[in-house]
């Protein structure tokens, strides 16, 4: 049997992984792949305990994650695009319209 | 060491592995496609936590409808310029400091972790014998009906907004 921290501890270390992506690139595409793994290893961690606990209410809540995720890649791509329209350029560094 | 252990460490150690390369690929494409290798790792191991309904929606879902997504948007945008500029921000060492810290932090914390909840009364048996996905739209129709709902209004936002905003005059 795999014991339940095996899981959190890889779904962390997938989350860290995430957030270093997140505030280390440059590139914004990246910066959106590296949220949906942030959101993934939650899913990892999410369905683990839902399996040790035996509920069901982890794996309907991945449901909820897996839907605002979706959302949240469209609309954040449609925002790429239009920004990209205006200003052709996705480094985070140089969308800075907003600096003072 | 059994045989499932040794399951979940190949799983685990590939899993850290293809995080590293998405996050560190220079082109994006690249990325993307080491993204859908680790969506595969991720969907057989909901299918290892007798999670089969989320296995397949991780990969319908997922691999097919927003790593696709990702590519025509990479598709649309010319980034041969980007390619041959630096990869990270000014603050890089910064971002690798929090990542190393809050992994720290969680290893020390996990050990530490016991599930003291009671058990529910989804066990895997009465899954299996009620069915999978069964089981889990009685919980989603009966205590989950409001969020379900709430679910499908965001779903109706994320659909006119992507076509508001990626109209050509706003």
């Amino acid at each position: 049997m795999v014991p339940l921290s095996w899981y959190i501890l890889l779904s962390a270390v997938m989350f860290c992984i995430g957030i270093f992506g997140f505030l280390a690139r440059r590139n914004l595409i990246i910066i959106f792949i590296s949220i949906e793994l942030m959101l993934n290893s939650v899913n990892i961690s999410l369905v683990a305990f839902s399996h040790y606990l035996q509920s069901l209410r982890g794996q309907v809540l991945v449901f909820f994650i897996i839907t605002v995720a979706a959302a949240e890649a469209a609309i954040g791509l449609a925002i790429l695009i239009a920004y990209y329209k205006n200003n052709p350029t996705i480094k985070v560094d140089e969308i800075n319209l907003l600096k003072g | 060491m059994t045989l499932p252990q040794l399951f979940f460490l190949y799983f685990a150690v590939s899993m850290t592995g293809l995080s590293l390369l998405v996050v560190t690929r220079r082109n994006p494409v690249h990325s993307v496609l080491w993204m859908l290798v680790l969506f595969l790792h991720i969907a057989a191991l909901y299918l290892f936590l007798n999670a089969e309904f989320l296995a397949a929606i991780q990969i319908i879902v997922y691999a097919g409808a927003i790593l696709v997504l990702f590519l025509f948007v990479i598709m649309l945008l010319n980034l041969r310029r980007e390619e041959t500029e630096r990869m990270f921000q000014d603050q890089w060492p910064v971002g690798a400091g929090i990542g190393v810290v809050l992994a720290v932090f969680f290893v020390v914390i996990v050990g530490k972790i016991a599930v003291l909840a009671p058990l529910g009364e989804y066990s895997i048996d009465a899954v299996q014998a009620e069915g999978h996905i069964m089981s889990i739209g009685k919980v989603l129709y009966t205590k989950f009906l409001l969020p379900f709902e709430i679910a499908s209004l965001i779903l109706l936002v994320a659909i006119i907004g992507a076509v508001v905003l990626a109209k050509k005059r706003i």
